[in-house]
C-alpha cells in the first residue's frame, strides 16, 4: 500500500509541475490543485497508513490512526479551495482585462494594440 | 500608567489619524496630540518617583528563549528623553496643524510622525537591547517615510534614501555590536548589562563591540564622517525637521551613547573615538554653517556641530563631562526647536528660505523676530539664556582634559568652534531680521496667526526660564539623568558666575571671533567659495551607484517576467537541497511493514494514475481536462476513507464538486483549448524538472512512511484527552474546535478573507474598463442550451433543498462524536445552496436569497471569535471549550459543548466564503449578457412560450 500512496503522489507532484510550467493560465491553475492534492496526500501520509482504525473513540476499537496530520489537511483542503478560487478569479480577471491567458509578461503584447484593448 | 502602554499609546495613535481625517484637520491633530499628550502625562505621572532616583520597570515575557523580551524601564535619561521625545512631539504636532498646507495629505502625515514617536519612545524605554534593536530599526524606517513625505520633491526622495542607507547601515552595524555585547554578559538586559563594566571592558571583544555601537551611534546622530545625510534630510517639511533633528532622531545616538556610557566611557579606546570623532563635527559643522545661505541647511549644520560637542562631553569620560552633556542636550532641543519652527515659519511666510532674499524682517515680523533672537542668542552662548551656561561649562571641561597629551588642543579647536557657532547665530538674526526692509520678497511678509508661533514661543520661554533658574527649572531634571548616565548620583550645581575662568576668557574670545567672522562675512564667503571642496552627496552617490547597478542587473535577470522559470527555478532549487539533505546523512533503518494491498485499492490506484498520468497529454482540450480531474479528486477521497480517513474523504468530496464547478464557471469565459505549442526541448526540459520533484516527493514519503516516528508524536495526547476534556469521540473534529481550536480561528478568517478578495476582485473587473467592456460585447463561443434551466433538474433540486440542508445539520451535530463537523456541514450546504443556482438560474434564487454572504462571513467570525472570548468570562484561556450533558424530553440524551457554537462558526464562514466565491463568478456571466429569469424555468406547460418571453424580460 504504502507503494502505491508513494507512487501516486509521485506522479501527482510531477503531472502538477509539469502542468504549472505551461504557457496559459488555465492548465497552471490545473496544475495548483493536482499539487493540492499531493501535499495534502503527502501530509496524511506522514501520519502513515492504517486500515480500518478510524480516529474516532470507541470502547471495542482496536487502535486509532494518527489524527493529528488529518485535521490538519482537514483545514488545508478547505483553505487550498479559497486559493484555487482567488487564482481562478485573478486568471480570469487577467483574461478578460488584456484578451491573453498568457503567463508570460510578454513585451509584444504590450505593443500589439489589439491585445491591449 | 505602565511603561509598556506608554510605549504602545503613540503606535496605537498613528492608526487614528488616517481614519479621522476625514473629519477635519483640526479634529486629525486634536486626536493626534491627545494620544501624544496622555502618554506624556504617563510619563510625568512616574516623573516624581524618577527624580526621587526610583527606577520604574515593566516587564513582560516575549520570548525568553531568545532573551528577548518586552522589558522597559524609566530612570532619569529616559525621562529626559521621553519628556523631550512627547513634550516637543505635542508642539510640533500643534505646529504641524497650520504650517501643512490643505494639498498635504494631512492624516498621513501624523500616522508616520506618530510611529517615528512611538519607535523613539521605545528605544529610550527600552530594558533589552534586542527590543532597543527593533524601535531602532523602526526609527530608521519611520524617519524614511517622514523625509520623503513630499512625495513630488526629487530633493526629498533622495535625502529619504540616503537618511536610510547611513543610519540603516549604522543600524545593522549596531545588531552586530549590541549581540556581541550581550554575549560577554549573558543576557540582553540592560539593567543587567548596565552592572558588567568590570567584564565588558577586560573582554577581548570590547574593541570590536565598542566601534560597530559607535558606528550605530555615529551614523544616527551625523558624526563625522557620516555627518553628509542630515542636510540633505531637510528637504522634509520643516515640522520634520524640527523634530528629527532637535528633539529625537539625531538625538537616539547620543542617548545609546549615554545609555551605554557607564560600561563603554572610560578607556582611551572611547575616548579617542568619541571624542576626537564630536571635536571634528563641532568644528566642521560649525564652519560650514557660517557659509550656508539656506536657513535650514545653516540650521542642520549648526545641529551638527550641537551634537559633536555633545558627543565630545560624553567622549571625555569624566562624569562632570558627562553631567554637562546631559545639560546641552535639553538645552540644544529647546532652542533648536524654536529656531527650526522660526525658520519654517519664515518659508511660510516670505515663501523663501534663502538668506540672501532675507533681510529687514523685523519690522515685518516682530514675534518671529523675538522668538528667534532669544533662540539664536541661547545658541550663540550669550548670558544668561541657557545655551550660554552649558556652553561655559563645555569650555571648562575641554580647558581641563589634555588630548595625548596636549593640554591646548582641545580648548582651541573648542573655542573655534565656538566661535563660528556665534558667527552663523549672529548671522542668523543680523542677515534674515536687521538691516532695511526689502521690497523684493517672493511674498509679503508678516507674523503667522498664534497656532503657528505658540509652539516656537513656548520654547523660547522655556530658554529664558532655564537660562534665568537653573536649578530651578532644570536642575533636578538634570542631576536625575546626570546620575543615571554615570551611574551614582551626579551632582549638579549650574550657576552664571564662575569668576575669571579661563572659560570666561574663551567665551569672550568666541563672541568677539564670532563678531569678527561675521563682519568680515562677504569677504570669507568668496573665499570659501573658492575653494573646491568634496561634495558628500556625488561620493555617497558614487559609492551606491554601482550596488544599485549589479542589484537592478541581477533582478532583471531573475526577474524577467516568464513565470514559468520562477516555478522552473524554485522547483529545482528545493529538489536539489532535498537531495543534497538526503545524501549528506543517513536515513535510519526501515523499521515497518508494508500494508497489505486489497484488490479494490489496486483498482483505485490504477484509474488514479491513469488519469494523472492523462493529464500530461489531453491538458490542451480543457473540458476533458476537468473530467479527469474530478476522477483524480474522487479517488484521492476515496483514498481517504480507505485509509481510515472519514472526515477527511468527505471534505475533500465536498470540495471537489465546489472546486469543478468553480472551474467550470470560469472555463466559460476562457479559451476551451490550448493554443500553447510546446517545443520538444521546452517539453523535455519541463518533464525532466516535473520527474525530478515526482521522483523526489515519491521517494521521501516513501522513507517517511516505512519508518517510526523519530520523536515521540503528540497524537497520543490527543487520543486520549479528546473524550476526556472535550467531551468529543470524533478526534479529528475535537482537535480542530479545541485543541487546535486557535488555528482553526485562523484558518477561517484566510477563507473569509478568501471569498472577500474574490468578491472585491469580481466588483472592481465589473465596475468599468477593458474587462467590463469585453464582457458587455461578450459572444458566446459555444452555443447555448435551448432550455436552460430543465424542468427535471430544478424539481429535483428544489426537493433536495431541504434533505440536502437537513444532512447539513446532521453532519454539524454529530461531528463531535463522529466523521462531520462545521467545515464539512458548510460544504455540503454551499453545495446545495449552488444547486439551486445551477437548476433554476442566477436571478431566481438572487431573489430569494435572504442572508448576505459578507455578512454570514462576518458572523461566523464573529461567533467563532466570541466563543473564544467567551471563556475569558469563566477566568480560562482563549478558546478553552466546555460540555455538559442534557436529558431533554422525548429525545435521548444530548451533550451540549461550547465548542459546537464554534462549530457553527466554522460553518457559517465556510458557506458564506464558498457562496461568496461562485456567486462572484457568476456575475460574470449576468454581465455578459445572461438573462436573468423571473420565473422557475424556461418552459412552462400552462403557458404559450409568446407570453412567457413577454414576462421573462
Amino acid at each position: 500500500m504504502e507503494l502505491l500512496v508513494a507512487s501516486a503522489i509521485g506522479l501527482m507532484t510531477a503531472c502538477g509541475i509539469y502542468l504549472m510550467l505551461r504557457q496559459r493560465s488555465f492548465p497552471v491553475i490545473v496544475g495548483l490543485a493536482m499539487i493540492t492534492y499531493a501535499v495534502n496526500v503527502f501530509l496524511f501520509a506522514s501520519g502513515r497508513l492504517t486500515l480500518g482504525l478510524p480516529p474516532i473513540l470507541r470502547d471495542d476499537a482496536a487502535g486509532y490512526t494518527d489524527p493529528l496530520p488529518q485535521a490538519l489537511v482537514l483545514t488545508a483542503i478547505v483553505i487550498s479551495f479559497g486559493m484555487t478560487a482567488v487564482i481562478v478569479m485573478m486568471a480570469l480577471g487577467a483574461f478578460l482585462d488584456t484578451g491573453s491567458d498568457k503567463m508570460d509578461l510578454d513585451d509584444d503584447r504590450a505593443e500589439d494594440p489589439e491585445a491591449r484593448k | 500608567m505602565s511603561l509598556a502602554l506608554i510605549a504602545a499609546l503613540p503606535f496605537l495613535g498613528a492608526l487614528l489619524p488616517g481614519l479621522l481625517i476625514r473629519s477635519g484637520r483640526t479634529a486629525c491633530a486634536m486626536v493626534t496630540g491627545s494620544v501624544t499628550a496622555l502618554a506624556l502625562l504617563g510619563i510625568l505621572l512616574h516623573a516624581p518617583a524618577v527624580l526621587r532616583g526610583e527606577v520604574i520597570q515593566t516587564r513582560i515575557e516575549w520570548l525568553p528563549a531568545l532573551g528577548l523580551n518586552a522589558n522597559f524601564f524609566l530612570d532619569g535619561l529616559g525621562l529626559l528623553f521621553t519628556g523631550l521625545i512627547l513634550g516637543i512631539g505635542l508642539l510640533i504636532i500643534l505646529y504641524a496643524r497650520f504650517y501643512l498646507s490643505s494639498k498635504d495629505p494631512m492624516g498621513q502625515f501624523y500616522s508616520y510622525l506618530m510611529l517615528f514617536q512611538g519607535a523613539m519612545v521605545g528605544i529610550v524605554l527600552s530594558d533589552n537591547i534586542l527590543l532597543l534593536l527593533i524601535f531602532w530599526e523602526l526609527t530608521s524606517l519611520s524617519s524614511f517615510l517622514l523625509i520623503g513625505y513630499w512625495k513630488h520633491l526629487p530633493e526629498g526622495r533622495q535625502g529619504a534614501r540616503m537618511a536610510l542607507a547611513v543610519t540603516g547601515a549604522g543600524g545593522l552595524a549596531m545588531i552586530g555590536g549590541m549581540l556581541i555585547l550581550g554575549n560577554i554578559v549573558g543576557s540582553y538586559d540592560l539593567t543587567v548589562i548596565l552592572t558588567q563594566k568590570e567584564a565588558i571592558q577586560a573582554s577581548e571583544w570590547y574593541l570590536p563591540a565598542l566601534i560597530l555601537i559607535l558606528l550605530g551611534c555615529f551614523t544616527k546622530s551625523a558624526q563625522f564622517p557620516f555627518h553628509f545625510w542630515l542636510p540633505h534630510a531637510m528637504a522634509a517639511p520643516t515640522p520634520v525637521s524640527a523634530y528629527l533633528h532637535s528633539a529625537t532622531m539625531v538625538k537616539a545616538g547620543l542617548f545609546l551613547m549615554a545609555r551605554m556610557w557607564p560600561v563603554l566611557a572610560g578607556t582611551p579606546e572611547w575616548f579617542y573615538l568619541v571624542a576626537t570623532a564630536g571635536l571634528i563635527t563641532m568644528v566642521l559643522g560649525a564652519v560650514i554653517g557660517v557659509f550656508k545661505d539656506d536657513l535650514k541647511a545653516l540650521l542642520a549644520f549648526s545641529t551638527v556641530s550641537h551634537l559633536g560637542l555633545i558627543t565630545m562631553l560624553l567622549g571625555f569620560g569624566t562624569k562632570a563631562a558627562a553631567t554637562v552633556a546631559v545639560f546641552h542636550i535639553l538645552n540644544h532641543a529647546t532652542f533648536k526647536a524654536a529656531l527650526f519652527m522660526s525658520a519654517g515659519i519664515v518659508d511660510h511666510e516670505a515663501h523663501t528660505r534663502d538668506i540672501k532674499r532675507l533681510g529687514g524682517l523685523r519690522k515685518l515680523m516682530p514675534v518671529t523676530f523675538a522668538i528667534v533672537c532669544i533662540a539664536a542668542l541661547s545658541m550663540a552662548g550669550i548670558p544668561p539664556l541657557n545655551g550660554f551656561l552649558s556652553k561655559e561649562l563645555m569650555l571648562t571641561e575641554a580647558v581641563e582634559t589634555p588630548w595625548a597629551g596636549n593640554a591646548w588642543i582641545l580648548p582651541a579647536l573648542a573655542t573655534i568652534g565656538a566661535l563660528f557657532s556665534v558667527a552663523y547665530s549672529f548671522r542668523l538674526i543680523a542677515h534674515v531680521f536687521l538691516g532695511p526692509v526689502r521690497d523684493d520678497y517672493p511674498h509679503k511678509p508678516h507674523d503667522p496667526g498664534f497656532g503657528m508661533w505658540a509652539a516656537p514661543a513656548f520654547l523660547a520661554l522655556l530658554v529664558v526660564l532655564i537660562g534665568l533658574m537653573p536649578m530651578t527649572f532644570a536642575g533636578d531634571l538634570v542631576r536625575a539623568t546626570a546620575s543615571a548616565v554615570i551611574g551614582e548620583p551626579a551632582y549638579v550645581n549650574i550657576y552664571h558666575w564662575h569668576g575669571f575662568v579661563p572659560a570666561l576668557f574663551l567665551s569672550l574670545l568666541a563672541v568677539g571671533g564670532g563678531l569678527v567672522v561675521l563682519g568680515l562675512h562677504p569677504r570669507l564667503e568668496a573665499g570659501w567659495n573658492a575653494v573646491p571642496r568634496p561634495e558628500a552627496k556625488a561620493i555617497f552617490d558614487g559609492l551606491v551607484e554601482p550596488f544599485a547597478r549589479l542589484s537592478r542587473r541581477v533582478t532583471d535577470w531573475l526577474h524577467d517576467g516568464r513565470i514559468a522559470g520562477y516555478f522552473a527555478i524554485a522547483t529545482v532549487a528545493i529538489v536539489a537541497a532535498g537531495y543534497y539533505a538526503w545524501s549528506s546523512t543517513t536515513a535510519g533503518v526501515v523499521t515497518r511493514d508494508l500494508t497489505p494491498i486489497a484488490p479494490v485499492a489496486a483498482v483505485g490506484w490504477l484509474l488514479l494514475m491513469g488519469c494523472t498520468g492523462a493529464l500530461f497529454f489531453i491538458h490542451r482540450s480543457r473540458l476533458v481536462t476537468l473530467v479527469v480531474l474530478g476522477v483524480v479528486g474522487l479517488m484521492v477521497s476515496v483514498g481517504f476513507a480507505y485509509l481510515s480517513a472519514p472526515d477527511l474523504a468527505l471534505t475533500q468530496i465536498s470540495v471537489e464538486v465546489a472546486t469543478i464547478i468553480l472551474l467550470l464557471l470560469a472555463l466559460n469565459f476562457l479559451p476551451k483549448a490550448d493554443a500553447e505549442k510546446i517545443t520538444a526541448g521546452r517539453g523535455f526540459r519541463d518533464l525532466v524538472v516535473a520527474g525530478a520533484a515526482g521522483l523526489g516527493a515519491g521517494a521521501l514519503v516513501y522513507a517517511l512512511m516505512m519508518r517510526d516516528f523519530f520523536f515521540p508524536t503528540i497524537s497520543d495526547f490527543h487520543l486520549a484527552n479528546s473524550y476526556i476534556g472535550g467531551g468529543g469521540t470524533n478526534v479529528v473534529n475535537v482537535i480542530l474546535v479545541d485543541f487546535r481550536g486557535y488555528d482553526t480561528f485562523g484558518e477561517i478568517i484566510v477563507l473569509g478573507i478568501a471569498g472577500l478578495l474574490i468578491y472585491a476582485l469580481a466588483e472592481a473587473l465589473l465596475r468599468g474598463g477593458p474587462a467590463n467592456d469585453r464582457l458587455l460585447s461578450w459572444v458566446p463561443d459555444q452555443k447555448r442550451a435551448g432550455d436552460r434551466h430543465p424542468l427535471m433538474l430544478v424539481i429535483a433540486t428544489r426537493v433536495m433543498l431541504p434533505v440536502a440542508l437537513l444532512v447539513a445539520v446532521f453532519i454539524f451535530l454529530r461531528g463531535h462524536n463522529m466523521p462531520g463537523g462545521g467545515f464539512i456541514s458548510g460544504l455540503v450546504a454551499a453545495i446545495a445552496l449552488v444547486m439551486q443556482y445551477m437548476a433554476s438560474g442566477y436571478g431566481w434564487t438572487a431573489a430569494r436569497q435572504r442572508v448576505d454572504y459578507h455578512a454570514m462571513i462576518g458572523w461566523g467570525v464573529t461567533i467563532a471569535a466570541l466563543c473564544g472570548v467567551g471563556s475569558w468570562l469563566a477566568g480560562r484561556p482563549f478558546l478553552t471549550s466546555a460540555f455538559g450533558y442534557v436529558h431533554p424530553p422525548v429525545i435521548e440524551k444530548f451533550e451540549i459543548a461550547t465548542a459546537a457554537i464554534f462549530d457553527l462558526g466554522v460553518f457559517l464562514t465556510v458557506v458564506g466564503a464558498v457562496m461568496l466565491a461562485l456567486a462572484s463568478l457568476s456575475r460574470f456571466a449576468v454581465r455578459a449578457g445572461e438573462t436573468v429569469n423571473t420565473a422557475p424555468f424556461d418552459i412552462r406547460p400552462d403557458q404559450s412560450p409568446a407570453s412567457v418571453a413577454k414576462e421573462g424580460h
